[in-house]
Protein backbone atom coordinates (compact mmCIF):
# COMPACT_ATOMS: atom_id res chain seq x y z
CA UNK A 1 0.00 0.00 0.00
CA UNK A 2 1.71 3.37 -1.08
CA UNK A 3 2.23 5.95 1.55
CA UNK A 4 -0.30 8.51 -0.77
CA UNK A 5 -3.37 6.33 0.21
CA UNK A 6 -2.36 5.76 4.01
CA UNK A 7 -2.27 9.37 4.46
CA UNK A 8 -5.89 9.65 2.60
CA UNK A 9 -4.35 12.45 0.05
CA UNK A 10 -6.13 12.76 -3.49
CA UNK A 11 -3.63 13.52 -6.72
CA UNK A 12 -3.74 16.75 -7.29
CA UNK A 13 -6.49 17.78 -10.12
CA UNK A 14 -4.45 18.68 -12.74
CA UNK A 15 -6.72 21.11 -14.41
CA UNK A 16 -7.50 21.55 -18.08
CA UNK A 17 -4.74 23.54 -19.73
CA UNK A 18 -5.69 26.52 -21.21
CA UNK A 19 -3.32 29.00 -23.09
CA UNK A 20 -2.35 31.88 -21.46
CA UNK A 21 -4.26 35.25 -22.98
CA UNK A 22 -1.88 37.09 -24.76
CA UNK A 23 -1.34 40.53 -22.57
CA UNK A 24 -3.52 43.65 -23.11
CA UNK A 25 -1.78 45.37 -25.98
CA UNK A 26 -4.09 48.31 -25.89
CA UNK A 27 -1.26 50.03 -23.72
CA UNK A 28 1.56 49.39 -26.19
CA UNK A 29 -0.37 50.78 -28.93
CA UNK A 30 -1.70 54.16 -27.07
CA UNK A 31 2.21 55.05 -26.02
CA UNK A 32 2.95 54.16 -29.88
CA UNK A 33 0.28 57.08 -31.01
CA UNK A 34 1.34 59.36 -28.49
CA UNK A 35 5.45 58.71 -29.50
CA UNK A 36 4.41 60.02 -33.19
CA UNK A 37 2.00 62.02 -32.77
CA UNK A 38 5.31 63.34 -30.43
CA UNK A 39 7.48 63.30 -32.85
CA UNK A 40 4.86 64.55 -35.52
CA UNK A 41 4.81 68.03 -33.23
CA UNK A 42 8.00 68.36 -33.04
CA UNK A 43 9.09 67.63 -36.44
CA UNK A 44 6.35 70.27 -37.35
CA UNK A 45 7.53 73.07 -34.89
CA UNK A 46 11.13 72.96 -35.52
CA UNK A 47 10.40 72.89 -39.17
CA UNK A 48 12.39 69.68 -39.88
CA UNK A 49 12.15 69.30 -43.46
CA UNK A 50 14.56 66.52 -44.96
CA UNK A 51 13.99 67.68 -48.39
CA UNK A 52 16.07 71.22 -47.32
CA UNK A 53 18.63 68.83 -46.00
CA UNK A 54 18.70 67.58 -49.21
CA UNK A 55 18.87 70.87 -51.03
CA UNK A 56 21.50 71.93 -48.34
CA UNK A 57 23.88 68.69 -48.82
CA UNK A 58 25.61 70.16 -51.47
CA UNK A 59 26.54 73.71 -49.64
CA UNK A 60 27.28 71.34 -46.76
CA UNK A 61 29.73 69.19 -49.34
CA UNK A 62 31.07 72.68 -50.48
CA UNK A 63 32.09 73.65 -46.83
CA UNK A 64 33.60 69.75 -46.64
CA UNK A 65 35.95 70.88 -50.03
CA UNK A 66 36.97 73.88 -48.46
CA UNK A 67 38.01 72.21 -45.29
CA UNK A 68 40.60 70.12 -47.33
CA UNK A 69 43.49 69.87 -47.82
CA UNK A 70 43.93 71.55 -44.44
CA UNK A 71 46.52 74.35 -43.93
CA UNK A 72 48.68 72.93 -41.86
CA UNK A 73 50.52 75.80 -41.62
CA UNK A 74 47.73 76.99 -38.99
CA UNK A 75 48.87 75.20 -36.61
CA UNK A 76 51.50 76.54 -35.14
CA UNK A 77 49.10 79.56 -34.10
CA UNK A 78 46.78 77.28 -32.43
CA UNK A 79 49.03 75.08 -30.25
CA UNK A 80 49.09 78.46 -27.34
CA UNK A 81 45.40 77.85 -27.33
CA UNK A 82 45.30 74.41 -27.33
CA UNK A 83 47.50 74.68 -24.17
CA UNK A 84 45.51 77.17 -22.44
CA UNK A 85 42.32 74.74 -23.17
CA UNK A 86 44.49 71.95 -21.17
CA UNK A 87 45.52 74.28 -18.27
CA UNK A 88 41.94 75.61 -18.03
CA UNK A 89 40.35 71.76 -18.00
CA UNK A 90 43.27 70.82 -15.65
CA UNK A 91 42.82 73.51 -12.75
CA UNK A 92 39.10 73.67 -13.23
CA UNK A 93 38.75 69.70 -12.35
CA UNK A 94 41.29 70.13 -9.29
CA UNK A 95 39.35 73.25 -7.37
CA UNK A 96 36.24 71.33 -8.89
CA UNK A 97 37.17 68.35 -7.29
CA UNK A 98 38.58 69.82 -4.17
CA UNK A 99 35.37 71.96 -3.47
CA UNK A 100 32.90 68.54 -4.02
CA UNK A 101 34.62 66.88 -1.02
CA UNK A 102 33.08 68.80 1.99
CA UNK A 103 29.60 69.07 -0.22
CA UNK A 104 29.47 65.23 -1.08
CA UNK A 105 30.24 64.67 2.98
CA UNK A 106 27.05 66.68 3.89
CA UNK A 107 25.03 64.75 1.01
CA UNK A 108 25.81 61.27 1.71
CA UNK A 109 22.69 60.11 3.89
CA UNK A 110 24.81 57.83 5.77
CA UNK A 111 28.08 60.46 6.67
CA UNK A 112 25.72 63.12 6.74
CA UNK A 113 24.46 64.58 10.25
CA UNK A 114 21.15 64.89 9.86
CA UNK A 115 18.03 64.76 6.76
CA UNK A 116 17.32 68.21 7.20
CA UNK A 117 21.06 68.89 6.30
CA UNK A 118 21.49 66.73 3.30
CA UNK A 119 17.96 67.04 1.45
CA UNK A 120 18.37 70.84 0.95
CA UNK A 121 22.31 70.56 0.11
CA UNK A 122 21.63 67.92 -2.54
CA UNK A 123 19.17 70.53 -3.50
CA UNK A 124 21.12 73.14 -4.11
CA UNK A 125 23.17 70.78 -5.84
CA UNK A 126 20.75 69.69 -7.97
CA UNK A 127 20.25 73.46 -9.01
CA UNK A 128 24.04 73.69 -9.74
CA UNK A 129 24.08 70.81 -12.32
CA UNK A 130 21.37 72.31 -14.67
CA UNK A 131 22.88 74.96 -15.48
CA UNK A 132 24.92 74.98 -18.74
CA UNK A 133 29.04 75.33 -19.01
CA UNK A 134 28.57 77.45 -21.73
CA UNK A 135 25.83 80.05 -19.83
CA UNK A 136 28.29 79.73 -16.55
CA UNK A 137 31.04 80.97 -18.94
CA UNK A 138 29.32 83.80 -20.38
CA UNK A 139 28.11 84.80 -17.37
CA UNK A 140 32.13 84.47 -15.99
CA UNK A 141 33.41 86.45 -19.09
CA UNK A 142 30.73 89.46 -18.19
CA UNK A 143 32.30 89.78 -14.92
CA UNK A 144 36.38 88.46 -14.58
CA UNK A 145 36.50 89.81 -18.93
CA UNK A 146 37.42 87.58 -21.81
CA UNK A 147 40.53 85.11 -20.84
CA UNK A 148 41.00 81.65 -19.78
CA UNK A 149 39.80 82.88 -16.20
CA UNK A 150 36.79 83.24 -16.89
CA UNK A 151 36.61 79.41 -18.59
CA UNK A 152 38.50 77.77 -15.60
CA UNK A 153 35.57 79.19 -13.14
CA UNK A 154 32.70 77.66 -15.38
CA UNK A 155 34.68 74.63 -15.81
CA UNK A 156 35.08 74.81 -11.92
CA UNK A 157 31.09 75.02 -11.10
CA UNK A 158 30.40 72.40 -13.59
CA UNK A 159 33.15 69.82 -12.35
CA UNK A 160 32.13 70.43 -8.88
CA UNK A 161 28.38 69.75 -9.60
CA UNK A 162 29.47 66.26 -11.57
CA UNK A 163 31.73 65.23 -9.39
CA UNK A 164 29.68 65.92 -5.66
CA UNK A 165 26.81 64.12 -7.25
CA UNK A 166 29.52 61.33 -8.12
CA UNK A 167 31.29 60.95 -5.44
CA UNK A 168 28.29 60.84 -2.46
CA UNK A 169 26.84 57.99 -4.70
CA UNK A 170 30.39 56.37 -3.83
CA UNK A 171 29.73 57.21 -0.56
CA UNK A 172 26.63 55.74 0.20
CA UNK A 173 27.47 52.31 -1.22
CA UNK A 174 30.72 51.84 1.36
CA UNK A 175 31.38 49.28 3.63
CA UNK A 176 29.94 50.19 6.92
CA UNK A 177 32.12 47.21 9.02
CA UNK A 178 34.77 49.71 9.31
CA UNK A 179 32.79 53.00 10.50
CA UNK A 180 31.16 51.37 13.20
CA UNK A 181 34.78 49.68 14.55
CA UNK A 182 35.64 53.40 14.53
CA UNK A 183 32.92 54.98 16.52
CA UNK A 184 33.16 51.71 18.95
CA UNK A 185 36.94 52.91 19.96
CA UNK A 186 35.40 56.49 20.06
CA UNK A 187 36.73 58.42 17.15
CA UNK A 188 35.12 61.71 16.73
CA UNK A 189 33.31 62.48 13.14
CA UNK A 190 36.66 63.75 11.49
CA UNK A 191 38.76 60.57 12.41
CA UNK A 192 35.77 58.22 11.41
CA UNK A 193 35.84 59.92 8.18
CA UNK A 194 39.68 60.06 7.96
CA UNK A 195 40.34 56.81 8.62
CA UNK A 196 36.72 54.71 7.43
CA UNK A 197 35.67 56.45 4.52
CA UNK A 198 38.34 58.08 2.79
CA UNK A 199 40.53 55.30 2.10
CA UNK A 200 37.03 52.97 1.05
CA UNK A 201 36.50 55.89 -1.77
CA UNK A 202 39.77 57.66 -3.09
CA UNK A 203 40.35 55.10 -5.52
CA UNK A 204 36.72 56.20 -6.76
CA UNK A 205 37.22 59.72 -6.60
CA UNK A 206 40.56 59.75 -8.81
CA UNK A 207 38.84 57.59 -11.07
CA UNK A 208 35.78 60.22 -11.22
CA UNK A 209 38.63 63.26 -11.07
CA UNK A 210 40.07 61.59 -14.65
CA UNK A 211 36.34 61.07 -16.49
CA UNK A 212 35.60 64.56 -15.30
CA UNK A 213 39.00 65.17 -16.99
CA UNK A 214 37.89 64.05 -20.20
CA UNK A 215 34.71 65.41 -19.86
CA UNK A 216 36.26 69.57 -19.03
CA UNK A 217 38.70 69.07 -22.07
CA UNK A 218 35.92 68.80 -24.71
CA UNK A 219 33.51 71.61 -22.72
CA UNK A 220 36.91 74.03 -22.79
CA UNK A 221 37.02 73.35 -26.52
CA UNK A 222 33.99 75.22 -27.12
CA UNK A 223 34.49 77.46 -24.13
CA UNK A 224 36.31 80.06 -26.28
CA UNK A 225 32.75 80.94 -28.39
CA UNK A 226 31.54 82.83 -25.48
CA UNK A 227 34.94 84.23 -25.00
CA UNK A 228 36.07 82.13 -22.42
CA UNK A 229 40.01 81.67 -23.87
CA UNK A 230 41.71 78.87 -25.09
CA UNK A 231 40.95 76.75 -28.61
CA UNK A 232 37.42 77.74 -29.03
CA UNK A 233 38.41 81.26 -29.60
CA UNK A 234 40.16 80.13 -32.52
CA UNK A 235 36.73 78.24 -34.31
CA UNK A 236 35.32 81.35 -34.01
CA UNK A 237 37.81 83.41 -35.88
CA UNK A 238 38.48 80.50 -38.47
CA UNK A 239 34.19 79.93 -38.93
CA UNK A 240 33.65 83.99 -38.95
CA UNK A 241 36.53 84.44 -41.94
CA UNK A 242 35.19 81.79 -43.54
CA UNK A 243 38.82 80.52 -43.50
CA UNK A 244 37.71 76.51 -43.30
CA UNK A 245 41.02 75.21 -44.30
CA UNK A 246 42.09 76.47 -41.14
CA UNK A 247 38.94 75.06 -38.99
CA UNK A 248 39.41 71.90 -40.36
CA UNK A 249 43.41 71.90 -38.46
CA UNK A 250 41.88 72.65 -35.35
CA UNK A 251 39.37 70.58 -35.47
CA UNK A 252 41.92 67.77 -36.26
CA UNK A 253 44.10 68.94 -33.43
CA UNK A 254 41.40 69.10 -30.95
CA UNK A 255 40.54 65.60 -31.99
CA UNK A 256 43.86 64.36 -31.65
CA UNK A 257 44.50 65.76 -28.37
CA UNK A 258 40.78 64.09 -27.00
CA UNK A 259 41.38 60.98 -28.03
CA UNK A 260 45.00 60.93 -26.35
CA UNK A 261 43.46 62.04 -23.36
CA UNK A 262 40.57 59.44 -23.32
CA UNK A 263 43.06 56.95 -23.92
CA UNK A 264 45.52 57.53 -21.21
CA UNK A 265 43.06 58.21 -18.92
CA UNK A 266 40.66 55.27 -19.74
CA UNK A 267 44.47 53.45 -18.86
CA UNK A 268 45.17 55.19 -15.84
CA UNK A 269 41.64 54.59 -14.61
CA UNK A 270 41.76 50.76 -15.45
CA UNK A 271 44.87 50.51 -12.93
CA UNK A 272 43.07 52.26 -10.33
CA UNK A 273 39.68 50.16 -9.88
CA UNK B 1 62.36 37.65 20.85
CA UNK B 2 58.49 38.91 21.40
CA UNK B 3 57.10 39.99 18.53
CA UNK B 4 55.54 43.53 18.26
CA UNK B 5 53.37 44.84 15.87
CA UNK B 6 56.13 46.44 13.52
CA UNK B 7 57.70 43.08 12.76
CA UNK B 8 53.81 41.07 12.47
CA UNK B 9 52.54 43.49 10.05
CA UNK B 10 55.32 45.22 8.14
CA UNK B 11 54.27 48.80 6.66
CA UNK B 12 53.17 48.85 3.00
CA UNK B 13 56.68 49.33 1.36
CA UNK B 14 56.66 52.59 -0.89
CA UNK B 15 57.09 52.67 -4.00
CA UNK B 16 60.28 54.04 -4.94
CA UNK B 17 59.55 55.94 -8.04
CA UNK B 18 56.56 57.76 -5.79
CA UNK B 19 58.42 61.01 -5.02
CA UNK B 20 58.53 61.11 -9.11
CA UNK B 21 54.73 61.10 -9.57
CA UNK B 22 55.11 64.22 -7.08
CA UNK B 23 57.45 65.88 -8.43
CA UNK B 24 55.39 65.55 -12.14
CA UNK B 25 52.75 66.83 -10.46
CA UNK B 26 54.03 70.11 -9.17
CA UNK B 27 55.11 70.62 -12.41
CA UNK B 28 52.08 70.22 -14.34
CA UNK B 29 50.70 72.61 -11.59
CA UNK B 30 52.72 75.52 -11.83
CA UNK B 31 52.50 74.83 -15.76
CA UNK B 32 49.05 75.08 -15.38
CA UNK B 33 48.60 78.12 -13.27
CA UNK B 34 51.77 79.76 -15.56
CA UNK B 35 49.36 80.37 -18.19
CA UNK B 36 45.63 81.36 -16.76
CA UNK B 37 46.32 85.01 -15.27
CA UNK B 38 44.44 85.98 -12.87
CA UNK B 39 44.40 89.62 -14.97
CA UNK B 40 41.96 91.17 -12.29
CA UNK B 41 38.81 91.70 -11.84
CA UNK B 42 37.28 94.17 -14.96
CA UNK B 43 36.41 97.36 -13.43
CA UNK B 44 32.70 97.16 -13.82
CA UNK B 45 33.11 93.67 -12.32
CA UNK B 46 31.48 94.90 -9.15
CA UNK B 47 28.85 96.64 -11.09
CA UNK B 48 28.08 94.01 -13.70
CA UNK B 49 28.29 91.58 -11.03
CA UNK B 50 25.27 93.48 -8.82
CA UNK B 51 23.30 93.82 -11.71
CA UNK B 52 23.59 90.18 -12.78
CA UNK B 53 22.17 89.27 -8.88
CA UNK B 54 19.95 91.90 -8.89
CA UNK B 55 18.76 91.17 -11.98
CA UNK B 56 18.70 87.25 -11.95
CA UNK B 57 16.39 87.83 -7.87
CA UNK B 58 14.05 90.19 -9.97
CA UNK B 59 13.30 88.06 -13.04
CA UNK B 60 11.76 89.88 -16.18
CA UNK B 61 7.73 87.89 -15.66
CA UNK B 62 6.42 89.97 -18.29
CA UNK B 63 8.99 87.73 -20.87
CA UNK B 64 7.53 84.45 -19.50
CA UNK B 65 3.94 84.58 -22.37
CA UNK B 66 3.84 87.46 -24.91
CA UNK B 67 0.93 87.26 -27.52
CA UNK B 68 2.70 88.15 -30.54
CA UNK B 69 5.94 86.31 -31.10
CA UNK B 70 9.35 85.39 -29.34
CA UNK B 71 8.46 84.35 -25.71
CA UNK B 72 10.44 82.17 -22.70
CA UNK B 73 7.68 79.38 -23.06
CA UNK B 74 7.92 79.16 -26.59
CA UNK B 75 11.77 79.42 -26.60
CA UNK B 76 11.56 76.49 -24.02
CA UNK B 77 9.32 74.61 -25.70
CA UNK B 78 11.37 74.80 -29.14
CA UNK B 79 14.27 73.47 -26.88
CA UNK B 80 12.01 70.42 -26.20
CA UNK B 81 11.30 70.06 -29.05
CA UNK B 82 14.80 70.02 -30.81
CA UNK B 83 15.79 67.42 -28.50
CA UNK B 84 13.19 65.35 -28.28
CA UNK B 85 13.47 64.88 -32.37
CA UNK B 86 17.45 64.75 -32.03
CA UNK B 87 17.53 61.89 -29.71
CA UNK B 88 14.50 59.89 -31.54
CA UNK B 89 17.07 60.48 -35.14
CA UNK B 90 20.25 59.39 -33.06
CA UNK B 91 18.37 56.62 -31.46
CA UNK B 92 17.90 55.34 -34.89
CA UNK B 93 20.53 55.85 -36.61
CA UNK B 94 22.75 54.07 -33.56
CA UNK B 95 21.56 51.10 -33.92
CA UNK B 96 23.69 49.53 -37.18
CA UNK B 97 26.54 51.52 -35.52
CA UNK B 98 26.19 49.61 -31.95
CA UNK B 99 25.61 46.04 -34.27
CA UNK B 100 28.34 47.07 -35.65
CA UNK B 101 30.91 47.79 -32.47
CA UNK B 102 29.61 44.95 -30.21
CA UNK B 103 32.51 42.28 -30.06
CA UNK B 104 30.23 39.11 -29.95
CA UNK B 105 28.10 40.27 -33.28
CA UNK B 106 31.23 39.58 -35.37
CA UNK B 107 33.55 37.27 -35.71
CA UNK B 108 36.93 38.98 -36.59
CA UNK B 109 38.26 41.56 -33.31
CA UNK B 110 39.07 44.28 -36.20
CA UNK B 111 35.86 44.39 -37.56
CA UNK B 112 34.36 45.59 -33.67
CA UNK B 113 37.23 47.40 -33.43
CA UNK B 114 36.79 49.81 -36.36
CA UNK B 115 33.44 50.64 -34.90
CA UNK B 116 34.72 51.20 -31.96
CA UNK B 117 36.96 53.82 -33.33
CA UNK B 118 34.16 55.40 -35.40
CA UNK B 119 32.05 56.02 -32.40
CA UNK B 120 34.57 57.55 -30.17
CA UNK B 121 35.94 59.77 -33.07
CA UNK B 122 32.33 61.03 -33.40
CA UNK B 123 31.87 61.18 -29.36
CA UNK B 124 34.61 64.00 -29.85
CA UNK B 125 33.75 66.03 -32.67
CA UNK B 126 32.36 68.87 -30.46
CA UNK B 127 28.74 69.27 -31.33
CA UNK B 128 28.92 72.59 -31.61
CA UNK B 129 30.82 72.56 -34.37
CA UNK B 130 28.71 69.91 -35.70
CA UNK B 131 26.01 72.80 -35.29
CA UNK B 132 28.00 75.25 -37.18
CA UNK B 133 28.19 72.77 -39.84
CA UNK B 134 24.53 71.47 -40.81
CA UNK B 135 23.49 75.82 -40.20
CA UNK B 136 25.82 75.59 -43.21
CA UNK B 137 23.35 73.25 -44.70
CA UNK B 138 20.03 74.10 -43.53
CA UNK B 139 20.43 78.01 -42.44
CA UNK B 140 20.11 78.80 -38.71
CA UNK B 141 17.03 77.26 -37.11
CA UNK B 142 15.97 74.51 -34.97
CA UNK B 143 16.27 72.28 -37.75
CA UNK B 144 19.79 72.78 -37.31
CA UNK B 145 19.73 71.88 -34.09
CA UNK B 146 18.34 68.79 -34.33
CA UNK B 147 20.58 67.59 -37.16
CA UNK B 148 23.85 68.36 -34.95
CA UNK B 149 22.58 66.44 -31.71
CA UNK B 150 21.01 63.52 -33.35
CA UNK B 151 24.31 63.18 -35.07
CA UNK B 152 26.31 64.12 -32.17
CA UNK B 153 24.24 61.74 -29.99
CA UNK B 154 25.11 58.52 -32.27
CA UNK B 155 28.68 58.67 -30.57
CA UNK B 156 27.72 58.15 -27.00
CA UNK B 157 24.24 55.93 -28.07
CA UNK B 158 26.29 53.47 -29.80
CA UNK B 159 29.04 53.22 -27.63
CA UNK B 160 26.40 52.52 -24.36
CA UNK B 161 24.12 50.17 -27.04
CA UNK B 162 27.22 48.28 -28.03
CA UNK B 163 27.68 47.48 -23.88
CA UNK B 164 24.29 46.29 -23.69
CA UNK B 165 24.53 44.34 -27.06
CA UNK B 166 28.16 42.73 -25.84
CA UNK B 167 26.47 41.73 -22.09
CA UNK B 168 23.75 39.46 -23.92
CA UNK B 169 22.66 36.05 -22.43
CA UNK B 170 23.50 33.74 -25.81
CA UNK B 171 21.28 31.03 -24.61
CA UNK B 172 18.01 31.91 -26.40
CA UNK B 173 19.93 32.71 -29.52
CA UNK B 174 21.47 29.29 -29.43
CA UNK B 175 18.17 27.81 -29.00
CA UNK B 176 16.88 29.88 -32.03
CA UNK B 177 19.44 28.65 -33.86
CA UNK B 178 19.45 25.10 -32.74
CA UNK B 179 15.90 24.95 -33.74
CA UNK B 180 16.90 26.53 -37.49
CA UNK B 181 16.19 30.17 -37.43
CA UNK B 182 18.11 32.29 -39.52
CA UNK B 183 20.03 35.22 -38.87
CA UNK B 184 17.31 37.61 -38.82
CA UNK B 185 14.96 35.83 -36.79
CA UNK B 186 17.48 35.21 -34.16
CA UNK B 187 17.67 39.15 -34.10
CA UNK B 188 14.57 39.79 -33.71
CA UNK B 189 13.24 36.95 -31.23
CA UNK B 190 16.44 36.76 -29.34
CA UNK B 191 18.45 39.60 -29.34
CA UNK B 192 16.57 42.50 -29.50
CA UNK B 193 13.81 41.63 -26.60
CA UNK B 194 17.26 41.20 -24.50
CA UNK B 195 18.10 44.60 -25.37
CA UNK B 196 15.42 46.57 -26.05
CA UNK B 197 14.85 47.94 -22.47
CA UNK B 198 18.52 48.87 -22.30
CA UNK B 199 18.15 50.97 -24.72
CA UNK B 200 15.12 52.75 -24.40
CA UNK B 201 16.61 53.49 -20.88
CA UNK B 202 19.71 54.90 -22.65
CA UNK B 203 17.63 56.97 -25.50
CA UNK B 204 16.03 58.49 -21.99
CA UNK B 205 19.13 59.24 -20.34
CA UNK B 206 20.94 60.76 -23.45
CA UNK B 207 17.39 62.70 -23.89
CA UNK B 208 18.36 64.48 -20.39
CA UNK B 209 21.85 65.43 -22.02
CA UNK B 210 20.28 66.58 -24.61
CA UNK B 211 18.07 68.75 -23.18
CA UNK B 212 21.12 70.90 -21.20
CA UNK B 213 22.90 71.02 -25.38
CA UNK B 214 19.63 71.98 -27.03
CA UNK B 215 19.64 75.28 -24.50
CA UNK B 216 23.25 76.06 -25.16
CA UNK B 217 23.14 75.34 -29.15
CA UNK B 218 21.06 78.54 -29.80
CA UNK B 219 24.57 80.59 -28.87
CA UNK B 220 25.43 79.85 -32.31
CA UNK B 221 22.03 80.55 -33.55
CA UNK B 222 20.91 76.85 -33.56
CA UNK B 223 17.44 77.71 -32.29
CA UNK B 224 15.63 76.92 -29.11
CA UNK B 225 15.83 79.07 -25.87
CA UNK B 226 19.97 79.77 -26.62
CA UNK B 227 19.46 82.71 -29.17
CA UNK B 228 17.17 85.10 -27.04
CA UNK B 229 19.30 83.84 -24.11
CA UNK B 230 22.70 84.69 -25.45
CA UNK B 231 20.74 88.49 -27.33
CA UNK B 232 20.10 89.07 -23.54
CA UNK B 233 23.58 88.19 -21.79
CA UNK B 234 25.49 90.25 -24.78
CA UNK B 235 22.61 93.95 -24.59
CA UNK B 236 22.94 92.86 -20.51
CA UNK B 237 19.49 92.63 -20.25
CA UNK B 238 19.87 91.06 -16.68
CA UNK B 239 16.45 90.71 -15.69
CA UNK B 240 16.12 88.71 -19.05
CA UNK B 241 18.81 86.66 -18.42
CA UNK B 242 16.78 86.03 -14.83
CA UNK B 243 14.17 84.80 -16.18
CA UNK B 244 15.54 82.70 -18.93
CA UNK B 245 18.06 81.12 -16.53
CA UNK B 246 15.18 80.17 -14.60
CA UNK B 247 12.95 78.60 -17.26
CA UNK B 248 16.11 76.58 -18.17
CA UNK B 249 16.48 75.33 -14.44
CA UNK B 250 12.48 74.24 -13.90
CA UNK B 251 12.38 72.87 -17.52
CA UNK B 252 15.68 70.61 -16.95
CA UNK B 253 14.09 69.78 -13.92
CA UNK B 254 10.98 68.25 -15.04
CA UNK B 255 11.94 66.67 -17.75
CA UNK B 256 14.99 64.85 -15.29
CA UNK B 257 12.21 63.69 -12.92
CA UNK B 258 9.85 62.46 -15.37
CA UNK B 259 12.44 60.75 -17.86
CA UNK B 260 13.88 59.15 -14.49
CA UNK B 261 10.88 57.85 -13.31
CA UNK B 262 10.00 55.88 -16.93
CA UNK B 263 14.02 54.70 -16.75
CA UNK B 264 13.02 53.22 -13.20
CA UNK B 265 9.94 51.66 -14.66
CA UNK B 266 12.07 50.06 -17.50
CA UNK B 267 14.78 48.59 -15.86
Amino acid sequence: MSIRADLNITPPVTPVKQRPKPPNRLKHYLTAVLVLLLLWFSAHRTEASFGELFEGMPEMMKLLKEMFPPRWSYFDNIVDGMLDTIRMAWLGTTFGAILSIPVALLCASNISPSRWVYYPVRFLLNLVRTVPDLLMAALFVAIFGIGPFAGMLALTVFSFGLMSKLIYEVMETIDHGPLEAMQAVGANRIQNIVYAVVPQVQAHFMSYLLYTFEINVRAAAVLGLVGAGGIGLFYEATLGFLEYDKTCVIILFTLAIVLIIDYASTKLREKLL
Amino acid sequence: MIKTWDTVVRKPRKKPYRWLIYIALILIYVWAFSGVEFSGLKKTAGKVFSSIVSGIFSPDWGYVYLPDGEDLLRGLLDTLMISILGTFISAILCIPFAFWSARNMSRLRTVSGTGKIILSIVRTFPELVMALIFIKAVGPGSFAGVLALGVHSIGMLGKLYGDEIENIDRGPSEALTASGANKLQTLWFAVLPQVLPGFLSYTLYRFEINMRSASVLGAIGAGGIGVPLIFALSTRHWDRVGIILLGIVVMITITDLFSSAIRRKLV
